[in-house]
């Protein structure tokens, strides 16, 4: 058996003295597209920003390629090849699409192939090649994201987490990120995405995670969640979201 | 009134000035610091000025260059030894760390070198005049205009087409994000301290070119200036710090120009008067930073 990309076990995070994460574990393999799902506040962004260190967990280890980030530089881990796009697209406002571009392959640059992957960007998001020598900042809001996703995939990343890519988004733009995720990972990208529209996230992806109160309340694939979670509830974060039907 | 000399003398200081305000600013963007040891890298500039010249015997050009190295040394290992370990904590300890920095390079001088000023010779081309259609100003005017314009050039060519200038771009305005970048978080900070350095070093040349001499509180005049500059100007950008450098030099002239004898002496507080105008009327200076987040859609 191989071993996952991605291990991460019985994470525990606070904020001061409040704990966020109550043990959480979950594992990506590779290919694989995982979703992790929950309302607001159910310790989804946390577990990112432990994965990407940019907060120091309480406990517990993280796993990349059997190597331990655990404790180690946000700068350092991406060197490793996890990118994160994070939660509200953070573009920098200043600088131009292609400089945005430019240093989102700050890890990986190799001259031949930036010009390589910067055609293969404008295939994938055209209206980058267009708004190329703009301010991002002056970008649009499903703009915005396109370039968040295309900034992280510049640095090739072996494995991409995407942290609310259709937070604020129209229906219409957030159809085509999500369309576009499929196809990234049809491409061969492993993915973690981050949703709290569970709904749309389990048509795409082959398993997920539901977290709830910094807990891993349910896991399994798509189908199995679909079946045996009251999906609504989940979504619009009622009370008695996720009823644990699987032993873990 | 608006005659050359005039227009020289405010070139001349609005260029000076813009250097201390642009050093103040660079590293107030990427930690959001006002570090008030900035006028100390100033101070030590003219130390290394009058030590490479009195004591190692170097030729003009090579104090000058061990002046501008001495302040890029002291910036960067500021930030080492005092600024990084404390990085993490509050915006608070950092700069009550900046002022224990400036107390300690102060008293530092004060103890091994002398409380006493001490004489600075620099190049006779710092003391001549020279006479432009009519008007007759100091050699070193021009040399500050000139030095400006060249600094100002390489540093925008720096921020614009490097990709360390991105990235300090980047970290100035989201500092996190240019970490999951793979921007090492040291390498930012550093380059804006050196870079801080250099811009004290090259501005203390010419701080110290007016008096001819240096002391253990050399840099509170300076740092005072930089940092009135910046309020007026705008704190959170390049820009903002060269515009309020210019403006500072403007209105400082003009007001050496209109106020009666009388009240010259008064010209430190009519110039705190504006900077009070300033903060009420436009706390975020001449210069806003930054562009809206986003739009709708």
């Amino acid at each position: 058996m191989t071993m996952p990309m991605l291990t991460v076990e019985n994470l525990m995070a606070s904020y001061g003295v409040v704990r966020a994460l109550h043990g959480v574990s979950l594992e990506v393999n590779e290919g694989e597209l995982v979703a992790l799902l929950g309302v607001n506040g159910a310790g989804k962004s946390t577990t990112l920003k432990s994965i990407t260190g940019i907060l120091r967990p309480v406990k517990g280890s993280i796993t990349f390629l059997g190597t331990e980030i655990t404790n180690r530089k946000p700068e350092w881990i991406v060197k490793q090849g996890l990118s994160l796009v994070p939660e509200g697209r953070e573009i920098f406002g200043s600088l131009t699409v292609e400089e945005n571009l430019r240093l989102g392959a700050f890890v990986s640059y190799q001259r031949d192939r930036y010009k390589a992957d910067l055609k293969e960007i404008f295939e994938l998001f055209p209206i980058l090649e267009e708004r190329f020598s703009q301010p991002g900042g002056l970008l649009s809001g499903g703009e915005q994201q396109m370039l968040a996703i295309a900034r992280a995939m510049m640095a090739h990343p072996k494995l991409l987490m995407l942290d609310e890519p259709s937070l604020g988004l129209s229906p219409a733009m957030t159809d085509s990120i999500f369309v576009l995720i499929k196809r990234l990972r049809e491409m061969g990208s492993t993915i973690l995405l981050v949703e709290q529209n569970a709904e749309r996230a389990l048509e795409i992806v082959d398993r997920a995670y539901l977290l709830a109160n910094g807990e891993v309340d349910f896991a399994g694939s798509a189908e199995d969640l679909k079946r045996k979670v009251d999906i609504a509830s989940v979504y619009f974060g009622g009370d008695d979201a996720a009823p644990c039907e699987v032993p873990l | 009134m608006i005659d050359l000399e005039f227009l020289i003398n405010t070139l001349s200081l609005g260029s000076l000035y813009a250097l201390l305000a642009l050093g103040l600013v660079l590293v107030y963007g990427i930690l959001k610091l006002v570090n008030f040891a900035y006028g100390e890298y100033i101070m030590i500039a003219g130390y290394g000025l009058y030590f490479s010249a009195t004591v190692l015997h170097l030729p003009w050009w090579a104090t000058m260059l061990f002046g501008v190295a001495a302040a890029v040394l002291t910036s960067y290992l500021t930030e080492l030894a005092a600024f990084r370990p404390v990085r993490n904590k509050s915006a608070n300890a950092l700069i009550v760390t900046s002022f224990a920095v400036s107390i300690f390079l102060q008293n530092a001088v004060l103890i091994l070198v002398s409380p006493r000023a001490r004489a600075v010779q620099l190049p006779p081309i710092f003391s001549q005049t020279v006479n432009i259609a009519g008007a007759t100003t100091p050699v070193r005017n021009l040399l500050i205009i000139g030095t400006t314009i060249t600094v100002l050039i390489l540093l925008s060519l720096l921020m614009k087409k490097t990709v360390l200038g991105m990235a300090m771009r980047a970290a100035a305005d989201k500092f996190t994000t240019t970490r999951l970048m793979g921007v090492p978080a040291n390498l930012v900070i550093s380059a804006a301290f050196i870079i801080s350095g250099l811009l004290a070093g090259i501005a203390s040349i010419f701080w110290i070119g007016r008096s001819a001499s240096v002391d253990p509180v050399t840099g509170a005049a300076p740092l005072l200036i930089a940092f009135i500059a910046t309020v007026m100007g705008g704190m959170h950008s390049p820009t903002g710090a060269v515009v309020g450098g210019f403006v500072y030099g403007l209105l400082f002239n003009v007001l050496s120009i209109t106020l009666p004898a009388s009240m010259i002496s008064y010209r430190d507080a009519f110039m705190f008067v504006i900077v009070v105008l300033f903060l009420l009327f436009r706390p975020e200076g001449i210069i806003k930073g930054g562009y809206t987040e986003e739009r709708v859609g």
